[in-house]
């Protein structure tokens, strides 16, 4: 009988164990696949011309441009609302390194930003944009997406946040 | 027509190193920037567009400018080519010291920035081996070896990097300029017969050897 592998006594054991962990126990499934989310690493040169503080505003400039996305927490995905996110980048109005190119804007009950700012032109060779979230709550996190085009009206840009 | 020929080569150089320069010009982009990147990415361009005169000069190539007069303002060319690359990135350092310190140390987000480090690398390293000819004490045909090889590496890295950047360029001629600048770099060191393995015999040579034979024996060791 060494040759017969599957025997019943195993299938039945290994059987109900992949029913009962996956489809009848959720608690246990559940952590494996919020280890799966893992937080946003900062991009290379998504701190360039970060000015710290940059004021909560309404809009930057005479907008015309969405900068848009959502902040989660690593882990379980949870979206993270109120947290400060702060926007810059060289516009139609003004280089990254001026101060009336920063502004910030907080997410909303769903974990949503969206803060409208100046178009954004090429600079240094590409159309991008600068994301920093700083706030101490979590590990500070930079970005810098890119976008497909120079003629697009909006950008976008996720976070996934590491409680620290 | 005897002026024909010439008139043409210099009409369609000129017209290779003003039209993407005005081109660039006519940029939206530049509206929205200030006057020292603006200047930064100017002093690029024309960089750009003495890469192609470089070779030309130092082939003897270019009409009315044969290999001994060639070199003599391939010699000054190039050091103006070296204060338009240092003109370009002190430009940019001021316009953004962060992205040009990450590019100075390959850690940029953008591949054209790693790209032109390595070209304006090779370029220094072509200016010192002709600034230090006499002092390195090559044989002849190796300092031509290697500096043509880092020129080489220069005209590749500032075609990529040029390539992959969105600027103030127009893309068609920028392509145009670069491919230029390939052909001019590849063509002349082809003519010069860089890679032989058996040293040129210059009374077979063409005319371009032949003279190139002359000049480069007696001015460089003149003028070093």
């Amino acid at each position: 009988m060494t040759r017969d592998l599957i025997t019943r006594r195993r299938l039945l054991a290994t059987g109900g164990t992949v029913l009962a962990s996956g489809l009848f126990v959720p608690s246990l499934s559940l952590p494996a696949s919020a280890r799966g989310l893992a937080p946003t690493p900062s991009m290379r040169g998504g701190s360039n011309n970060y000015r710290p503080g940059a004021p909560i505003v309404n809009r930057i400039g005479a907008g015309g441009f969405w900068m848009s996305g959502t902040v989660r927490r690593a882990g379980d995905g949870a979206p993270l609302s109120h947290q400060r996110i702060q926007i810059w980048a060289h516009t139609t109005e003004g280089h990254e390194r001026d101060p009336q190119s920063h502004g910030a804007t907080l997410t909303d009950e769903n974990g949503v930003f969206r803060l409208e700012m100046p178009q954004i032109v090429p600079a240094f060779g590409q159309p991008h944009g600068h994301l920093a979230y700083d706030s101490g709550d979590f590990k500070t996190v930079f970005l810098r997406p890119v976008m497909a085009s120079s003629k697009d009206t909006s950008l976008e840009a996720h976070f996934v946040l590491q409680p620290v | 027509m005897p002026w024909a020929r010439p008139t043409l080569i210099w009409t369609a150089l000129a017209a290779a190193v003003a039209v993407p320069i005005a081109a660039a010009a006519a940029s939206p982009l530049i509206a929205w920037r200030d006057p020292v990147y603006i200047a930064a990415g100017f002093a690029g361009i024309a960089a750009m567009a003495l890469m192609l005169v470089q070779p030309l000069l130092a082939g003897g190539t270019l009409p009315g400018l044969p290999a001994v007069r060639g070199r003599y303002f391939h010699r000054w060319t190039g050091a103006v080519l070296v204060a338009a690359v240092s003109i370009h990135v002190a430009g940019l350092w001021i316009t953004s010291p962060p992205d040009v310190i990450d590019a100075l140390l390959f850690r940029s987000p953008t591949p054209f920035s790693a790209w032109g480090v390595i070209a304006m690398g090779a370029l220094f390293l072509a200016a010192l081996l002709a600034a230090l000819r006499r002092k390195l004490h090559l044989r002849p045909r190796m300092w031509r070896f290697a500096r043509t090889s880092v020129v080489m590496v220069a005209a590749a890295g500032s075609v990529v990097h040029a390539l992959l950047i969105e600027g103030t360029m127009e893309t068609v001629s920028k392509a145009v300029l670069c491919v230029l600048v390939l052909a001019a770099t590849v063509k002349v060191a082809a003519d010069l017969r860089v890679w032989a393995i058996r040293p040129r015999r210059g009374t077979e040579g063409t005319g371009v050897v032949l003279s190139e034979n002359r000049s480069v024996k007696r001015p460089a060791h003149r003028c070093a």
